[in-house]
C-alpha cells in the first residue's frame, strides 16, 4: 500500500513539475491582500511567494504607475495610498485618496489616479508628481469600479448601491451620461479599442456591455454553472486579451472564471479556481490568467494554452487585487 | 418625480438593554429610514426623481387607522410600518389601506405570515421562524443536537419557543428539557448584582444533559445573565450569546462596512436591526423607482411584487419577495457578542428553487390563504 502511494505521489509531482514547466521570460505578480495589509510577490517561473510588503491597512486597488517601477495600493482602512518601490520591494512613498479608497486607475498619460472613495459617494483626482488631490466628481452611493478609456479621455466609475455606471469627462471632471446596470456593479473595463465598457453587477450575476459613444446597453451577458446555485454566481474581475477576442470573468463565490468570447458574448467555458474568486490578471504575454481568491487565501494560476488551472499558490489572508509584470 | 413613502410608528417607551455597553436609543428604526431616502436620493439625482419620507408617530394610546387615513390625504401609498403585530393589522385593516402597500418591518410573528396574512402586507423583518431555523442549522452542522430551552414570561417570549420547537423538529434536533424564567421581579432581583446571579442560575440551569442553552428572552429580561453562569459549560444561543439576526455591529462583510460608517456618520450610535429593516423597505422603494424610471405608487408597487425585483441589502446576494406570504427571503446572521460567527443557510441545506427557503415557511407548508 505504501509503496504504491508512494508511486502515486512520485507520479503526480512529476506530472505537477510538466505542468509549471516555466515560460520563456519569468513575470512577477503582485497581489494584494486585504486581511493580511500585505501585498505578496509572486516569481512567475517558479511560482513562489518570493517576497512580503507590508503596506497600510486594508489594501484593495492596486496597479502600477506608467513605467512600472512603481506600485499604488489602496489601503482603505488608512485613508490613503501607499507606493511601493518594485526595486527595491519596500513603501517609498504615499499619496492622498480621499476616505476609503478602494479602486483606482491610472490615466493613460501616467499623470492622475482616479479613486473610488467608497464611503463618501465620490471619485477623487490625484495628481501623481504633485502628490494632491486635484478634483473631486460627486457619483453615486458607494462608488467602487473605475475604468478609463484607452485616450484617457472617458472615465466610468460604478456605484454598487445606485447601480449605475457613471461616465465622466476628464477634461471637465462632468458626468455626461448615467446607465444603469443590474445590481451591485464593480469592475469597469474599456475594451482595447475604446469601443465598449464592460461592467461587471456581483449581486445581479450579469455582464452589461456598453456603447462608449452612445452610452447604449448593447449586450447582457449571463452565467449558468450545472451544479452551482444561480444567487452563487457574483461576477467581479474582469480581463480582455488585446487582441479583442477573448474575455474572462471572475464569478466570484461560484469558485469559477467564464471564458467568453468578446465578439459573440458566448460563454465558452467555466474553469474551476479558488474560492471567492475576486480579481484577475493576464501575463503580459497572455498565455497564463493569474485569478485571487478571497476565501481560500490563494492565486490560482491558468495556463491559457492548455485551457486548465495548472497551480494554486498561497497567498496572504483574503487576497483582492493582482497585477502582473513581465 | 417626487416619491412620497410614509413611515408610521408609535409611541413607546424606550426599550432597555441589559448591557451597559449598548445606548439607550429613542430613534431606532426611524434612522434607517432617513438613511435609505438619503440614498435614494443621490441614485435619484441621475433620475430626475425625489424622494419624501413622511413621519409620523402616533401616540401610545392613539389610533393608527386615523394615521393611515392622514397619510393617505398626503398621498401615501407605500407605507413602512414600524408597528408591532396588533397595530400593524389595524393599520392594514384601515380602509384607506386597501390600495397601499405596507411594508412591515418590525413584526416578527409568525402567524402575521400564515393565518393573518394579508395582501398588503410585505415582510421585510426576519420572521421568528426563519431566526429560529438559521440556528438550528449552525447547531445541527456542529452536530450540537441536544437543546435546554429556557422561556422567558411574555407571549413573545413564548412565539419564540414555538419557533424553536418548529426547527428542532425541521432539523432533528432533541429539546432534552424546557425551563420557564419564573423569578417574578427578575430585573430588580438581579439588581442586587453579580452575586444573586452567580447563585441563582447555577441552581436554575441544573439538570437533563445537553450541548446546548438557548434562550427565548426578546424583551432582555435575563438572558444576558445566563452566559459563563450555567450549572454545566455548555453555550447560549438564541436571542442572546449566538444570536440568528438580521443586522449586527458585528457584520462587515459584503460592503457592510460601508452602510455602518454612512449610518453612525448620520445616527451617532450603531446601526440596529430595526434601522436596517427600516432602511431596506425604503430602498425596495427606491431600487423599484430606478428601474421603472416610474413615481407612480401602483407601478413601484407592482414592480416589487414582481419577478424581476431584487434589493441588494449586503448579504451577498439580491434578496426577493416570497409570493406565498409577502415575505422577504434573506440570508440570516449568526452574531457573537463580539464578532460575526455564521451566516445562513449552512452549506449542504439545499432546496429545489432558492436555498434561503431553507429558512422560514416554505410554499408547501405555509397557511397564508390572503394572497
Amino acid at each position: 500500500m505504501l509503496l504504491t502511494g508512494g508511486a502515486a505521489r512520485i507520479g503526480a509531482l512529476a506530472l505537477l513539475g510538466f505542468a509549471v514547466a516555466q515560460p520563456a521570460q519569468a513575470d512577477t505578480i503582485f497581489v494584494s491582500n486585504e486581511k493580511s495589509n500585505t501585498v505578496s510577490v509572486v516569481d512567475g517561473g517558479k511560482l513562489q511567494v518570493v517576497a512580503t510588503i507590508k503596506v497600510g491597512r486594508r489594501p484593495r486597488g492596486i496597479t502600477f504607475n506608467e513605467d512600472m517601477t512603481q506600485i499604488f495600493v489602496c489601503v482603505g482602512d488608512d485613508n490613503r495610498i501607499d507606493v511601493i518601490d518594485v526595486a527595491t520591494q519596500k513603501v517609498v512613498d504615499r499619496l492622498p485618496s480621499g476616505p476609503d479608497p478602494e479602486l483606482f486607475v491610472l490615466d493613460p498619460q501616467g499623470h492622475r489616479l482616479y479613486v473610488a472613495n467608497e464611503d463618501d459617494n465620490m471619485v477623487s483626482v490625484v495628481d501623481i508628481g504633485a502628490k494632491k488631490i486635484i478634483g473631486e466628481i460627486q457619483v453615486g452611493v458607494e462608488p467602487e469600479g473605475m475604468g478609463v478609456s484607452p485616450d484617457g479621455k472617458m472615465l466610468v466609475n460604478t456605484s454598487e448601491t445606485t447601480n449605475m455606471a457613471h461616465f465622466i469627462d476628464t477634461e471637465s471632471h462632468k458626468i455626461i451620461d448615467n446607465v444603469l446596470v443590474d445590481a451591485r456593479p464593480r469592475v469597469a473595463q474599456f475594451t482595447g479599442d475604446g469601443r465598449f465598457v464592460w461592467v461587471s453587477s456581483e449581486v445581479g450575476g450579469t455582464i452589461s456591455v456598453i456603447d462608449a459613444a452612445s452610452r447604449k446597453l448593447v449586450h447582457k451577458i449571463s452565467f449558468a454553472v450545472q451544479g452551482v446555485p444561480r444567487e452563487s454566481i457574483q461576477p467581479v474581475g474582469i480581463q480582455l486579451t488585446s487582441d479583442g477576442q477573448r474575455a474572462f470573468v471572475a464569478l466570484g463565490p461560484a469558485n469559477r472564471v467564464a471564458e467568453i468570447d468578446a465578439k459573440t458574448y458566448e460563454v465558452k467555458r467555466y474553469h474551476l479556481v479558488g474560492q471567492r474568486v475576486w480579481n484577475l490578471a493576464l501575463s503580459p504575454d497572455e498565455k497564463r490568467l493569474y485569478t485571487t481568491n478571497g476565501v481560500s487565501n490563494d492565486m490560482s494560476v491558468m495556463d491559457l494554452e492548455r485551457g486548465r488551472v495548472v497551480k494554486s499558490i498561497s497567498v496572504g489572508g483574503a487576497p483582492w487585487g493582482v497585477i502582473v509584470k513581465p | 418625480m417626487l416619491v412620497r413613502i410614509g413611515y408610521l410608528t408609535r409611541a413607546e417607551e424606550p426599550r432597555i438593554p441589559q448591557t451597559f455597553l449598548e445606548p439607550v436609543s429613542e430613534d431606532e428604526g426611524i434612522q434607517g429610514a432617513r438613511l435609505a431616502i438619503a440614498d435614494n436620493n443621490t441614485t435619484g439625482r441621475f433620475l430626475n426623481q425625489r424622494f419624501d419620507l413622511v413621519e409620523v408617530t402616533v401616540p401610545e394610546d392613539g389610533r393608527v387607522e386615523e394615521a393611515v387615513r392622514d397619510l393617505a390625504g398626503q398621498g401615501v401609498r407605500l407605507l413602512v410600518a414600524d408597528l408591532k403585530e396588533d397595530a400593524l393589522l389595524a393599520a392594514a385593516a384601515a380602509p384607506e389601506a386597501a390600495d397601499m402597500l405596507i411594508f412591515n418591518t418590525r413584526a416578527p410573528d409568525d402567524d402575521l405570515r400564515n393565518e393573518r396574512c394579508r395582501a398588503n402586507l410585505l415582510h421585510v423583518t426576519l420572521s421568528r421562524r426563519m431566526q429560529a431555523d438559521a440556528l438550528a442549522q449552525y447547531l445541527a452542522s456542529r452536530k450540537w443536537m441536544n437543546w435546554l430551552l429556557v422561556v422567558g414570561r411574555t407571549p413573545q417570549d413564548a412565539a419564540y419557543a414555538d419557533a424553536i420547537r418548529a426547527a428542532a423538529k425541521r432539523y432533528r434536533a432533541k429539546i432534552v428539557e424546557e425551563k420557564r424564567w419564573t423569578f417574578e421581579d427578575a430585573n430588580r432581583r438581579v439588581d442586587t448584582g453579580h452575586v444573586t446571579v452567580q447563585s441563582e442560575i447555577l441552581t436554575f440551569t441544573q439538570g437533563t444533559e445537553h450541548d446546548v442553552l438557548v434562550v427565548a428572552d426578546e424583551a432582555d429580561g435575563f438572558g444576558e445573565y445566563l452566559l459563563y453562569q450555567t450549572w454545566l459549560p455548555r453555550p447560549v444561543v438564541g436571542t442572546h450569546g449566538l444570536v440568528p439576526t438580521a443586522w449586527s455591529r458585528v457584520h462587515e462583510q459584503w460592503g457592510a462596512t460601508q452602510i455602518h460608517s454612512r449610518f453612525e456618520r448620520q445616527a451617532g450610535r450603531w446601526m440596529r436591526p430595526r434601522d436596517y429593516t427600516a432602511w431596506m423597505a425604503v430602498r425596495a422603494v427606491g431600487e423599484a423607482a430606478t428601474r421603472t424610471k416610474s413615481a407612480d405608487p401602483a407601478a413601484l408597487a407592482a414592480f416589487v411584487r414582481g419577478p424581476d425585483f431584487t434589493l441588494p441589502a449586503f448579504k451577498g446576494q439580491g434578496l426577493t419577495f416570497r409570493a406565498w406570504d409577502g415575505q422577504l427571503r434573506q440570508p440570516v446572521l449568526l452574531a457573537g457578542p463580539r464578532v460575526l460567527v455564521s451566516v445562513s443557510p449552512q452549506p449542504g441545506y439545499l432546496h429545489q428553487f432558492s436555498e434561503l427557503d431553507t429558512l422560514g415557511d416554505d410554499r408547501p407548508e405555509s397557511r397564508c390563504r390572503n394572497r
